[in-house]
C-alpha cells in the first residue's frame, strides 16, 4: 500500500492549498479593496494558529483511545504534542489538521472587514478546541463517538463536521458581532472577481484531497482487501465530486438567470463550492444519480439562500451561512434520500428502498451538530465580545481595516504619483518629519 | 485659445480619436473618469443582491485649440460620440489665457 501512503501526502497538501492561498483568494476578492489583506490574513493566520493547536491537544482530542463523556471527546492530554504517536501516523495527523484549519478559516467570510486580528487569534484555539476537536470525534471516531454511536450517519469528508459546523459559527458570529458600518445601505460589492475566480478552481483542484483523501480502511491490515477497497471507492468519491460540482455550478446560474436575468461569474464561483458543500458529506454514499442531483440542488437552493441575509438583517459578509450552513445540510440530509449501497457507504437511503432510517440519521446528526456549534460559539463570541472586544473602530473600518490592523495597503496602481513620500528604514520616516 | 472638454463614453472613445486625428488636433489629454449624469448610474448583481452604482466611468478628453477651430472640433466629437441614448456625456469650452510649450518655450498660438 506505497501508493496509498504517496497519495495520502499529495492529498494533505491539496488541502492545505484549499486554504492558503485558495480561500484566502476566493473571500479576498470578494472582500472591499481596503479590507482584502485583512481577509487574505484571517486565513494565513488560522493555518498558523490551529495547525499549532492541532498538534499540541487537537489530535489527541480528536482520535485519541481515551473516550470523554460518552463520546462526546476524546482526552486531550493523552496524546499531548503527538507524544505517543508513532511516525509511521503522521501523515494522518497531518492531513486531519489541514481540515481543522479550513474549517475555521471558512467562518471568517461571515465577519469580513471589522474584526480585530488579536481577537480572531483568541477566537481560534478556543472555537477549534470546544467545537471542532469534539464534533470531529463524535462523527469520525467510527463507533465511539457519540454522533457515529448514537445516529450511524454517514459523513464522508466533513458536512457536519467541517461545513455545518463553521456555518453555524458564522452565522452566531455575524449576530453577536453585527453589521459592517453602512450595511446593507452602502454598496460593498466585490472588488476583484479574478481573485475570487481563481480561488473557486484552487478550491475545486484542491478538494479532490478533501474527499478522495478521506478514505479509511475497513480491512485495515494493507492486504488485498484494502487495495481492492481503495480502487474502488476512490474511483466514486473522485467521480461524485466532480459530476455534483459541474451540476452545482450550472444550477446556480440557472436560477440566478431566471431571478436576475444574467449568469455571473460570482455565481459560477459559488456554484462551485456550494456543490463542494453538498458533496463532501455525500460523496462515499451516493451514486451517480445522486451525484447530480444533490449538486443541482445545491446549487439551486444556496443561489436563493445567499439572499436570505437582507431580509433577515444579517452581514454575513460572504454567505458563509448561506453556503456552507446551508450546502453542508443539504449535502448531509439528502444522504438520506440518494444513499445507496452500491456506494462506499453501504446503506440504502429512502430512494434506494431503504425507509426513513438513513433519513432520520442524517437529520438528527445535522441538528446535533447545528446545536453544539451553536451553543459552543456562542459561549465564545459573547466571551470575547465584553471582554476583549471585537470590533475595531468605526473610522478604522470605514477607512479600510488593512491599514488599521496591518499597516499596509493591498493595491498601488498610482505610476508617477506613487513618487510622492519619502523611504527609509523603519522609524526614519517619522523622525524627519518630527525633526 | 479655447480648452474644449469632453465627457463621453468610453466605447466612443476610438471613434472620437480618429476623427481628431483627421481632423489635424495634434494632441489631447485623455483621462479615465466616473461620474454621471441624467442616466443615474447603472445596477449591478452580486449573488442576487442589486447594487445601485452611481459613478459610471466615462472617459474626459482635454484639447487645447485656436480659436477659429473650436466650432469644428466641438462638432467633430458631438458627431463621434453620439449615439443618441442617455449617457453619451457632454462637450464644453472654455477661455483659455496663455499656453507655454516647455520644451521650446514658445508661447500662446505657436505653442498649441
Amino acid at each position: 500500500m506505497d501508493g496509498y501512503y504517496a497519495w495520502m501526502i499529495v492529498a494533505t497538501a491539496l488541502v492545505l492549498m484549499m486554504t492558503t492561498p485558495a480561500l484566502a483568494l476566493f473571500y479576498g476578492g470578494m472582500s472591499r479593496s481596503k479590507s482584502v489583506l485583512n481577509m487574505m490574513m484571517m486565513s494565513y493566520i488560522a493555518m498558523g494558529v490551529v495547525g499549532i493547536v492541532y498538534v499540541l491537544w487537537g489530535w489527541s482530542m480528536s482520535f485519541g483511545s481515551q473516550d470523554q463523556l460518552g463520546g462526546l471527546f476524546a482526552n486531550p492530554f493523552e496524546l499531548f504534542g503527538l507524544d505517543g504517536v508513532d511516525a509511521g501516523g503522521y501523515i494522518a495527523v497531518m492531513f486531519q489538521m489541514t481540515f481543522a484549519v479550513i474549517t475555521a478559516a471558512l467562518i471568517s467570510g461571515a465577519i469580513a472587514d471589522r474584526v480585530k486580528l488579536s481577537s480572531w487569534v483568541v477566537f481560534l484555539p478556543l472555537w477549534i478546541t470546544l467545537s471542532y476537536f469534539p464534533i470531529a470525534h463524535m462523527v469520525w471516531s467510527t463507533g465511539v463517538g457519540f454522533i457515529s454511536k448514537h445516529f450511524g450517519a454517514q459523513d464522508y469528508a466533513g458536512g457536519t463536521v467541517v461545513h455545518i459546523n463553521a456555518g453555524v459559527a458564522g452565522l452566531v458570529l455575524a449576530l453577536v458581532i453585527g453589521k459592517r458600518v453602512g450595511w446593507p445601505k452602502e454598496p460593498m460589492r466585490p472588488h476583484n472577481l479574478t481573485l475570487t475566480m481563481i480561488g473557486a478552481g484552487l478550491l475545486w483542484f484542491g478538494w479532490y484531497g478533501f474527499n478522495v483523501g478521506s478514505l479509511v480502511f475497513v480491512a485495515g491490515d494493507g492486504g488485498k482487501k484494502d487495495i481492492a477497497q481503495f480502487m474502488s471507492e476512490t474511483g466514486v468519491t473522485f467521480l461524485n465530486t466532480t459530476i455534483a460540482t459541474m451540476a452545482a455550478m450550472l444550477a446556480w446560474l440557472a436560477v440566478e438567470r431566471l431571478l436576475h436575468g444574467k449568469a455571473t461569474s460570482l455565481g459560477a464561483a459559488s456554484g462551485i463550492v456550494a456543490g463542494l458543500v453538498a458533496i463532501t458529506p455525500s460523496c462515499g454514499a451516493v451514486e451517480l444519480p445522486g451525484a447530480i442531483a444533490i449538486g443541482a440542488v445545491a446549487g439551486g437552493v444556496c443561489a436563493w439562500a445567499v439572499g436570505l441575509k437582507f431580509k433577515l438583517g444579517l452581514d454575513d459578509s460572504l454567505d458563509v451561512v448561506g453556503v456552507h450552513l446551508v450546502g453542508g445540510v443539504i449535502g448531509t440530509v439528502l444522504i438520506g434520500l440518494f444513499s445507496s449501497s452500491d456506494a462506499p457507504g453501504g446503506i440504502d437511503g429512502l430512494f434506494y428502498g431503504g425507509g426513513f432510517g438513513s433519513l432520520g440519521d442524517q437529520v438528527a446528526a445535522a441538528v446535533f451538530a447545528i446545536l453544539w456549534s451553536g451553543v459552543f460559539t456562542a459561549i465564545i463570541a459573547y466571551a470575547i465580545k465584553y471582554t476583549i472586544g471585537w470590533r475595531v473602530a468605526d473610522e478604522d473600518e470605514v477607512e479600510g481595516i488593512d491599514f488599521a490592523e496591518h499597516g499596509e495597503t493591498a493595491y498601488d496602481f498610482g505610476t508617477s504619483t506613487s513618487r510622492f513620500g519619502k523611504v527609509g528604514a523603519p522609524g526614519a520616516i517619522k523622525e524627519g518629519v518630527n525633526a | 485659445m479655447k480648452l474644449v472638454t469632453a465627457v463621453i463614453k468610453p466605447h466612443k472613445w476610438e471613434e472620437v480619436r480618429e476623427a481628431l486625428e483627421t481632423f489635424g488636433v495634434t494632441g489631447m489629454t485623455v483621462s479615465e473618469v466616473s461620474g454621471y449624469g441624467r442616466q443615474k448610474g447603472h445596477t449591478e448583481v452580486y449573488r442576487g443582491a442589486e447594487y445601485d452604482i452611481a459613478l459610471v466611468p466615462k472617459i474626459r478628453i482635454e484639447i487645447v485649440v485656436d480659436d477659429n477651430d473650436v466650432a469644428d472640433v466641438t462638432d467633430i466629437v458631438v458627431k463621434a460620440a453620439q449615439t443618441g441614448r442617455i449617457g453619451d456625456g457632454k462637450v464644453w469650452v472654455s477661455s483659455v489665457d496663455s499656453v507655454v510649450r516647455v520644451r521650446t518655450g514658445e508661447r500662446d498660438e505657436a505653442a498649441i
